[in-house]
């Protein structure tokens, strides 16, 4: 009974349809006002695929009915023309979305909505609530993100601190709030209160000594190995998708592949409790490039609340470009670098609208996390810092030596990594992901207790080294000793800056450079192993700080040179003695600049990161400085940043657009059938039979098939899809009287006479694409690698002297960059 | 959703604390006296070293000295959205904790206590790429059988599952995702 009735409703949308399509044939129906004025920019965005998670050609109830705007009467029209059959024009998992095609459905429905407005007050409600939609879902986004990672950071703060001990006012509170009105914290020991016991105090009852020491060891690793074997756990059993960093993955996305449930509930739900575990255990990643992936998760879950970008991959992408941005937003409390990172970095398209809705949410989600307040100070800059000593040009030279640094450690790490990975995914190594977890988060954890700058979490670790020494400062970092003159310990305190006069070093400072060393060498390593594995994983923070020490070290260097040869000419000009002249602060920021620029290879975005997150405006230039010599470093010994290398191993059907073709072959080099394959598999536009067809869908996996006039003429008629051919004909013979394994496929639009007595012919004229682009056998390949790039395309037909000749998808054409730059072929694995 | 939800509840719901604001000043050392930090909850009014630093450590002339070199700073924070969101993390956390250890081991056991639902959990293991439609027209022409909300529920875990199982043979077996 429902089958019947399943077949009556697609019947009558089926012919209301062809109907309608007539109609507006008829009308010669013209375009009336036309797109708004954001889509006149280069807006090459297709439609957004719906990344739902349950197999949409099973999913006939949401087609039925609307959530958005159910206006029965005229707007179900819409939703008609676009769905004849339930499940045509959606995707298969692991395929590439067609870019022109669901832009052109957008067009058709934007169309439509503004020709209706004018005809009731309802319809010019329903228009207007169309177009605000997009901003609805900014703010929906943003505040949700906003939240979600509000309430990361606090758990986040929390598990960490739990680790060294508990709170006994509240054990929610971590450590730092535990003792935030208490009054016995000294100026040497600031964090010392009675009511945060450690493990030690709690158990063994001894604050000091070889005992204590030991017990909030054992504790220290216990915990880490457990927060680290919950982490792994969960992904496992919940969501295999919620592991890794998500930046790549979301790269391809947003260029147009389909991931299905890579951005769905669950995923969402496990990401963000498993980041929490995995930061808190100790392991040095960070979670910024997981807050992307959450903040995309939120943005694809808020979406199917909207019809607009429901039913439309390629607004949906516009969309999720806005989301990443979102992403970095909260990460780092940096709005404007958030969008350039989406930008720069995530975006394959990305038109003026999706930079001003980018821009609105990551607003809305920077305001809903400040008052949220994860940080206690009402701010919102993750490593404030307040020195504003200027800086001399004769500096340039160190810092160009740190961007040099960065560059040459980012090349190495990406080579590392990318080596880690593969080992991980061809040998045994990958057969135990548990375990290899626990074993890395176990070293992790017996590595850094021992070494105060490694127990200390990575961003407590960079906002001390990007803090610049005063005179409220007591801690190991800023342990100079009083300048010698004795007489005059008033005069020489420059207390107009919070600086204080270049001094020697103490025996702190010398205790601290020396353990800031192990931890360099220590976290270097470390990274390349951690980041990839089965938990969510940043890097943005382990990069960070390993750039931060090895600028504060060198930062510590040029001042301790500055104060004893000050007679040296370099020094001499500008750098008196009792002046305050290099700070150790700006070089730890600028290390840090230059080892994420590195192994990134973002620029503009990671000076606006860097400046927002620390306010210091006046160091722009030297960051920009560092940036790209860190940069040029870094491309001279590896083409690829992080993301694009991870891209690569994955085999992701991925087209750069920052690389230029530079090779002179021609489009019939590149083309499908070769000389050796089996002619092209065509259907004809109305000589074959259900059966025929059927047999070349089963015989053949190709996605798509060109129809023709006639097997002689070979003249190119249209381009219909697999998926759509499998649905459609699956559809007709459970609903269509009379179709059987005999009967005619007609893609025109008239029956030709047919004989008396045969069955009924069956019409896919609706599923056929009647304007697929062609190029002639001639086409130089950077036209068309240029063509695929600029719209988005899947595949491209070739023809030779107006007759079809072969094709060309987007896996040839990587296949074919992959094996001119000598690469395996091979390795590019979905289509 | 209902998480964002729920913070926003327990955010609406917070009193303000009156313990939840602070003026720490800290002042480094000066002349013979050691460096100390003084902390109250003062309003931002009175947030300065004259009102904080109690008791003064000098004398006289020595006082305005004294406080120039303190930097006093005015903090709020909101410890009900702390303790909300901590609570609301660990509950969670063990519910998906306790979700697990149902799926793992309880649920075969309570399975094969009830017999009738044994052909659905066979189409668990042998899901194919190649004919994804084939495979759900069996699973749906089966369970049309007992179009109850039991059957509903089931059905939309059994998918699930199965979901997540190809999820994990793509990232955890072959690799082919996400390595």
């Amino acid at each position: 009974m429902k089958e019947i009735k399943k077949c009556f409703i697609t019947l009558l949308y089926t012919r209301k349809a062809q109907a309608v399509k007539q109609w507006m044939e008829n009308e010669g129906f013209s375009k009336e006002g036309s797109s708004s004025s954001d889509d006149e920019l280069v807006d090459l965005t297709g439609t957004a695929q719906d990344l739902i998670d349950d197999v949409p050609y099973l999913d006939h109830g949401s087609t039925a009915n609307h959530s958005n705007g159910s206006w029965a009467g005229n707007a179900g029209l819409l939703d008609l023309l676009e769905e004849g059959v339930p499940g045509v024009g959606t995707y298969d998992d692991f395929n590439t979305i067609d870019w022109v095609r669901e832009k052109s459905k957008d067009r058709d429905r934007h169309r439509e909505i503004s020709r209706k407005k004018k005809q009731s007050v309802l319809a010019l409600l329903f228009s207007l609530s169309d177009a605000f939609s997009g901003w609805l879902l900014m703010l929906l986004i943003g505040l949700m993100s906003g939240a979600l990672a509000g309430g990361i950071d606090i758990a986040a703060h929390w598990l960490t601190d739990l680790k060294e001990g508990v709170c006994l006012n509240g054990f929610w509170f971590n450590h730092e709030n535990c003792c935030w009105d208490s009054k016995e914290t000294t100026f040497q020991e600031r964090d010392k209160c009675p009511q945060w016991k450690s493990w030690a105090e709690l158990m063994v009852g001894v604050t000091e000594g070889a005992s204590a020491y030991v017990v909030n060891y054992l504790m220290y690793v216990s915990w880490a190995l457990l927060f680290s074997f919950l982490a792994v756990i969960l992904v496992r059993a919940f969501a295999p998708y919620a592991c890794g960093s998500g930046i790549p993955e979301i790269k391809t996305i947003l260029s147009g592949f389909i991931i299905r449930g890579y951005l769905g509930k669950w995923t969402l739900v496990i990401k963000t409790i498993t980041l929490v575990l995995a930061v808190s255990s100790g392991l040095s990643l960070g979670k910024e490039g997981p807050l992307v992936h959450v903040a995309c998760c939120c943005a694809n879950i808020l979406c199917h609340l909207f019809t607009k970008y429901r039913k439309n991959e390629a607004k949906r992408r516009e969309v999720l470009s806005a989301a990443s941005a979102v992403g970095v937003s909260v990460a780092f409390g940096a709005p404007i670098g958030g969008v350039l990172f989406s930008l720069e970095e995530v975006s394959y398209y990305f038109p003026l609208k999706t930079l001003w809705r980018s821009f609105f949410a990551a607003l809305v989600a920077a305001f809903t996390l400040r008052s949220i307040n994860p940080f206690g100070n009402s701010r919102l800059v993750l490593f404030y810092v307040e020195f504003h000593t200027p800086w001399h040009f004769l500096e340039l030279f160190p810092f160009v030596l740190l961007g040099i640094f960065g560059g040459l450690w980012g090349a190495l790490f990406i080579r590392a990594n990318i080596a880690w990975c593969r080992r991980r995914k061809t040998s045994r190594l990958g057969h135990y992901p548990v375990l290899e977890v626990l074993v890395v988060a176990l070293a992790t954890a017996l590595l850094a207790f021992p070494n105060e700058y490694t127990r200390m979490s990575g961003s407590e670790l960079i906002s001390e080294l990007f803090n610049d020494c005063s005179l409220l400062d007591s801690s190991k970092l800023c342990d100079y000793l009083p300048l010698s003159k004795v007489g005059d310990k008033g005069a020489n305190f420059s207390q107009s800056s919070n600086g204080l006069a270049d001094r020697p070093a103490g025996p702190g400072v010398y205790a601290a450079i020396w353990q800031l060393a192990l931890a360099l060498v220590f976290k270097m390593f470390i990274t390349v192993v951690t980041f990839g594995m089965k938990v969510p994983s940043g890097l943005f923070i382990p990069s960070m700080a390993v750039g931060a020490i090895a600028g504060r070290l060198l930062g510590i260097g040029m001042e301790q040179l500055a104060y004893y040869h000050h007679d040296w000419p370099m020094f001499k000009s500008w750098c008196s003695p009792g002046a305050d002249c290099i700070t150790p602060g700006l070089y730890a920021m600028l290390g840090a600049a230059a080892c994420l620029g590195g192994v990134t290879r973002m620029t503009v975005s990671l000076v606006v990161i860097m400046f927002e997150l620390t306010g210091g405006l006046e160091y722009i230039v030297p960051l920009m400085a560092a940036t790209m010599t860190s940069k040029w470093v870094a491309d001279a010994l590896g083409r690829e940043g992080i993301y694009e290398a991870h891209i690569r191993l994955n085999g992701y059907p991925f087209l750069e657009t920052k690389e230029e073709f530079e090779h002179k072959t021609l489009a019939m080099d590149v083309m499908r059938p070769r000389r050796s394959d089996p002619p092209l598999s065509v259907l004809t536009q109305d000589g074959m039979t259900v059966e025929e067809v059927e047999a070349m869908i089963s015989d053949t996996s190709y996605s798509g098939f060109p129809v023709v006039v006639s097997n002689e003429s070979q003249r190119l008629v249209g381009f219909v899809l697999r998926r759509d051919l499998v649905i459609s004909i699956d559809n007709a013979r459970r609903c269509q009287e009379g179709i059987v394994g005999a009967s005619h496929i007609l893609f025109t639009d008239h029956s030709p006479s047919q004989p008396l007595g045969g069955p009924p012919p069956l019409n896919l004229r609706s599923i056929l694409d009647l304007s697929p682009l062609a190029v002639t056998d001639h086409t130089p390949m950077e036209i068309t690698v240029d063509i695929f790039r600029k719209l988005g395309l899947r595949q491209c037909l070739v023809t030779q002297n107006g007759r079809l000749l072969g094709i060309i998808t987007k896996k040839d054409i990587l296949k074919h960059m992959a094996q001119m730059a000598n690469r395996d072929p091979d390795s590019i694995l979905f289509n | 959703l209902v998480l964002a939800l729920a913070v926003s509840l327990v955010l609406a719901l917070t009193p303000a604390n009156s313990e939840d604001i602070r003026c720490k000043c800290i002042c480094p050392p000066y002349k013979e006296i050691e460096g100390q930090i003084y902390n109250q909850n003062v309003s931002l009014k009175d947030c300065n070293c004259l009102h904080v630093v109690e008791p003064m450590p000098v004398e006289g002339k020595d006082v305005e000295a004294y406080c120039l070199r303190c930097e006093c700073k005015y903090e709020e924070r909101s410890s009900g959205t702390i303790k909300g969101t901590i609570i609301i993390y660990l509950s969670v956390l063990g519910l998906l904790l306790l979700y697990m250890v149902y799926l793992t081991l309880l649920e075969p056991i309570l399975k094969r206590r009830l017999f009738g639902h044994s052909q659905l959990i066979q189409n668990d293991d042998d899901v194919g790429d190649q004919q994804p439609f084939a495979n759900a027209h069996d699973v749906l022409s089966r369970s049309r059988s007992r179009p109850n909300v039991l059957n509903k529920v089931e059905h939309a875990q059994q998918r699930w599952r199965r979901q997540v199982q190809e999820q994990r043979k793509s990232v955890f077996d072959r690799h082919v995702v996400l390595s």
